[in-house]
């Protein structure tokens, strides 16, 4: 039941992208492609994993008063061995994201489940969390850079969808595209999620 | 009986004869000069340029009531207004989805999102061409000469390029440019009827013109400081079309005289430092877009006095 609870709230009710709207940077950021979007929600779910667990393993020998410096640490390994598996295995996708691989240490999304949740429930709770925090995160991403590619490129994942007589809207691959797709993804995420749990609500 | 005679209703309680719908009308009239010479010049391709993009903003508008259950406001005509003057903007060239497709971005992504008429925060048309100017940049700055099929360069550009074109050629039209803004008599007309109809006042175009040609007096010419063509700034490019039918949109303009006067002016200034140094040769449409987010901020610095406020000690 409550591990139910844990998957609902990191895709939906709780989904970093539409409803707490954390990370928002390198949402805007990176999802200019489809495989973008993927591989930096991929990257996130990973580290958002490994730091969740080993903070909850942790909680209970982290002093308070110093828990926000011991998070970042761990975080940042756990960064760091996605930066160094991604400069080693998929050179061209760590290409393109850049510099939003080692800002994953800030991305606040997972300063906020280690601050959140799993520092106070246990470990595999906790990386229950991460998992589908991350997947949540990972699924905004990839729709966010679906909308832009297709529109802005004409294609997805790289393959050409729209017809070769589309003439790509080049500004949904920029940053104001980032901005207006964004916009309308909460909206349309919240609608949706509204409207069910509004239904939800009616039957009970 | 005893009711009728106490009639209880909140302000105002006195209208005027404008309605949203007179102005909008005044607005299509005031621009039907400039599409005429447009048929003249261009030929009857830039009329399906502009019905193009007003059915695109007309059709969005009907689309966004329906789906947000609101009633609909197509008679107001401020869909009309908004696709006609998106459409004076774009060349006489461009292919004919392209203006359908801005209207539907400056109806169903810059205006009806936000509230609709009145609630807008940047000028739903000026939106719209910078998002098909940064879309599809090349359609938007290819000016053929529609009477000799020849292609020619914009009065900016050969103003840039060493080759200005004659005051007269400017003033009647005879150069290449957008649809609605090469003739600037037909312009002027279109502005002198909504000043008549007092629909605009004089503030912002004022202040935009002497910004424009301030700094285009002071910092345009290639030989030094006040070197440069106040005229020739003025007569070019969309600035006269930007002064007065642009600028001072209702919503996206400040509400008192002298921040009117001001965003005016520094949209001209802006309008020039684009023009002399920037990438692009004309800077009309992000000026003002930048003008139309720093209204709020005008408007918060510039106050109207209140009614029996006394001087502040």
């Amino acid at each position: 039941m409550k591990f139910k609870s844990i998957v609902k709230n990191g895709i939906i009710t709780e989904n970093p992208t539409f409803r707490l709207v954390l990370g928002t940077c390198p949402t805007i950021a990176v999802s200019t492609s489809a495989a973008n979007g993927l591989g930096m929600g991929l990257a996130a779910t990973f580290v958002l994993l490994g730091s969740n667990l080993v903070i909850s393993l942790l909680r209970n020998f982290i002093p308070d008063k110093v828990r926000i410096p011991a998070f970042v640490v761990i975080i940042a390994s756990f960064v760091t061995i996605v930066e160094l598996l991604m400069k080693a295995f998929l050179p061209a996708l760590n290409e393109s994201l850049g510099i939003f691989i080692p800002l994953i240490v800030v991305n606040c999304i997972i300063l906020a489940r280690a601050e959140a949740f799993a520092s106070k429930n246990g470990p595999i709770a906790s990386a229950a969390d991460g998992i589908f925090m991350g997947l949540g995160f990972t699924m905004s991403l990839v729709i966010i850079s679906s909308i832009r590619e297709i529109l802005g490129a004409g294609t997805w994942f790289g393959a050409q969808v729209l017809g070769a007589s589309f003439q790509p809207a080049t500004m949904f691959a920029q940053a104001p595209g980032g901005f207006i797709v964004f916009g309308f993804y909460i909206a349309a995420a919240n609608l949706i999620v509204g409207y069910f749990e509004k239904r939800k609500g009616a039957k009970a | 009986m005893e009711q009728a005679k106490f009639v209880a209703s909140s302000s105002p309680h006195v209208r005027g004869r404008q309605t949203v719908q007179s102005i909008m009308l005044d607005v299509c009239i005031a621009l039907l000069p400039s599409a005429l010479f447009a048929l003249y010049r261009f030929g009857a391709y830039s009329w399906a340029v502009l019905f193009s993009c007003v059915a695109g903003s007309m059709i969005t508008e009907w689309a966004c009531n329906k789906l947000m259950k609101k009633p609909n406001s197509l008679k107001d005509l401020s869909a009309v207004v908004t696709g006609l003057m998106l459409g004076m903007c774009c060349p006489p060239t461009v292919p004919l989805w392209l203006p359908f497709v801005g209207g539907v971005f400056a109806i169903g992504i810059v205006k009806m999102p936000f509230g609709g008429l009145g609630h807008n925060f940047l000028n739903p048309a000026l939106a719209a061409r910078a998002f098909l100017l940064a879309s599809w940049p090349s359609m938007m700055t290819t000016w053929s000469n529609a009477v000799d099929a020849v292609s020619g360069a914009t009065p900016l550009e050969a103003y840039k390029l060493g080759q200005p074109a004659g005051y007269s050629d400017l003033l009647f039209g005879h150069v290449d440019g957008s649809i609605g803004e090469v003739c600037k008599i037909a312009l002027l007309v279109g502005a002198a009827y909504l000043i008549i109809r007092k629909v605009i006042n004089l503030n912002t175009p004022v202040g935009f013109v002497v910004g424009v040609a301030g700094f285009a007096w002071i910092f345009g010419g290639y030989g030094g400081l006040f070197t440069g063509d106040p005229l020739y700034a003025l007569l070019s490019g969309g600035a006269l079309m930007g002064a007065f039918f642009m600028c001072n949109d209702y919503t996206t303009s400040p509400c008192t005289p002298a921040g009117q006067f001001l965003m005016g002016l520094l949209a001209g200034i802006l309008t020039g430092v684009i023009r002399r140094f920037g990438a692009y040769v004309e800077g009309v449409t992000y000026a003002i877009l930048f003008l139309n987010v720093c209204t709020p901020l005008i408007d918060r610095y510039i106050r109207p006095k209140a009614f029996g406020e006394g001087k502040a000690k």
